[in-house]
């Protein structure tokens, strides 16, 4: 009987056809991080708007709404500004945590990804 | 009915031997997917085709499935309705971090006319400005000024307009009626009278 072993490898071949891909709004940073040798950053959407509402980081904290339109150097933050206003030490892990945010894979590109149903802007 | 015809009754049990052979375990394959896609899962960080397997952000990080799964129920995006989760009290997100900040919100509902043969698009400003302040959007991306800014379909799915959000950050673009939601001529529709912008009704 072929049956079943046929439907495991549709499924299979379904599974594939779906590919991994990154959490809907997860935006990779690369402005200097590749070149200067270390990780990319990756900036998870959905973690942090648990927390707080857009309005807080594109309005308060100065980031543009457009993914790369944002030029944040690691003096900025270290000095308070942008991802520094929070990632102090005090209120989500300070700067010196590199790797919490510079954790991207090698090659990745910049941008931000969205799911399967889209997979982001422009991309359709 | 000529020899080899493809209705000959010598090739009845080709066809039954094709369903039986792929069409059924497909379907069966199909109900199975469906299965795993109903009950919603998120790619663990490691596998996520992004982070780097080897980082040692992994394992500190939080997983998505782990802040997630406990949010109201969306079958796109973060598979999260993120509205939702604020009304229900599912989420608390702050409003602003400076004391000075003033929290803007507004109420009103705008009418998009020029939408063709889709159903009015229906702008709602509360549910915007939960999580937005006005700056995001006015007036670098829409004018506050009624009917000013021309809207399309092709910038929204070039990731302009509407689209800097929806399809990156908000729900996607596939869920169409979720803005294209106000019949011609209904009800709702002629609520808004010969306006374009109406203080929002009880739903």
């Amino acid at each position: 009987m072929t049956f079943l072993p046929r439907a495991l490898v549709l499924a299979l071949g379904l599974a594939v056809v779906v590919p991994a891909a990154a959490e809907y709004a997860d935006v990779v940073l690369d402005r200097n991080s590749t070149k200067q040798g270390v990780r990319a950053v990756i900036f998870p959407h959905w973690f942090h708007r648990i927390r707080y509402r857009c309005k807080v980081c594109h309005s308060e904290l100065g980031f543009k709404m457009r993914a790369g339109a944002n030029v944040v150097q690691m003096n900025d933050i270290i000095n308070g500004k942008f991802c520094g206003m929070c990632h102090n030490g005090q209120v989500a892990w300070s700067p010196d945590r590199c790797d919490l945010c510079h954790s991207a894979k090698k090659g990745v590109k910049p941008g931000i990804y969205g799911s399967s149903e889209t997979t982001g802007p422009s991309k359709w | 009915m000529s020899d080899g015809s493809p209705h000959a009754p010598g090739s009845q049990p080709r066809w039954r031997g094709v369903v039986l052979r792929w069409v059924l375990p497909l379907l069966l394959a199909l109900a199975c997917a469906g299965t795993f896609a109903a009950a919603r899962e998120w790619l663990k960080i490691a596998a996520d085709d992004l982070h780097d397997p080897k980082s040692p952000a992994i394992g500190v990080l939080q997983e998505p499935a782990e802040a997630l799964a406990s949010l109201p129920h969306d079958y796109v995006g973060n598979q999260v309705r993120w509205v939702q989760a604020l009304e229900s009290g599912a989420i608390n997100p702050r409003t602003n971090i400076l004391p000075e900040t003033k929290v803007n919100l507004r109420n009103t509902d705008v009418l998009l006319m020029h939408t063709a043969n889709m159903p009015l698009v229906k702008f709602p400003h509360r549910q915007h400005t939960l999580w937005l302040d006005c700056s995001n959007c006015h007036d670098a991306i829409f004018e506050k000024k009624q009917g000013a800014t021309k809207i399309g379909m092709f910038a929204v799915l070039s990731g302009e307009k509407c689209g800097l959000c929806h399809g990156a950050v908000a729900f996607p673009l596939t869920e169409c009626k979720r803005c294209h939601s106000v019949e011609r001529d209904s009800a709702e529709h002629k609520a808004f009278g010969t306006s374009l912008v109406r203080e929002r009704g009880p739903s």
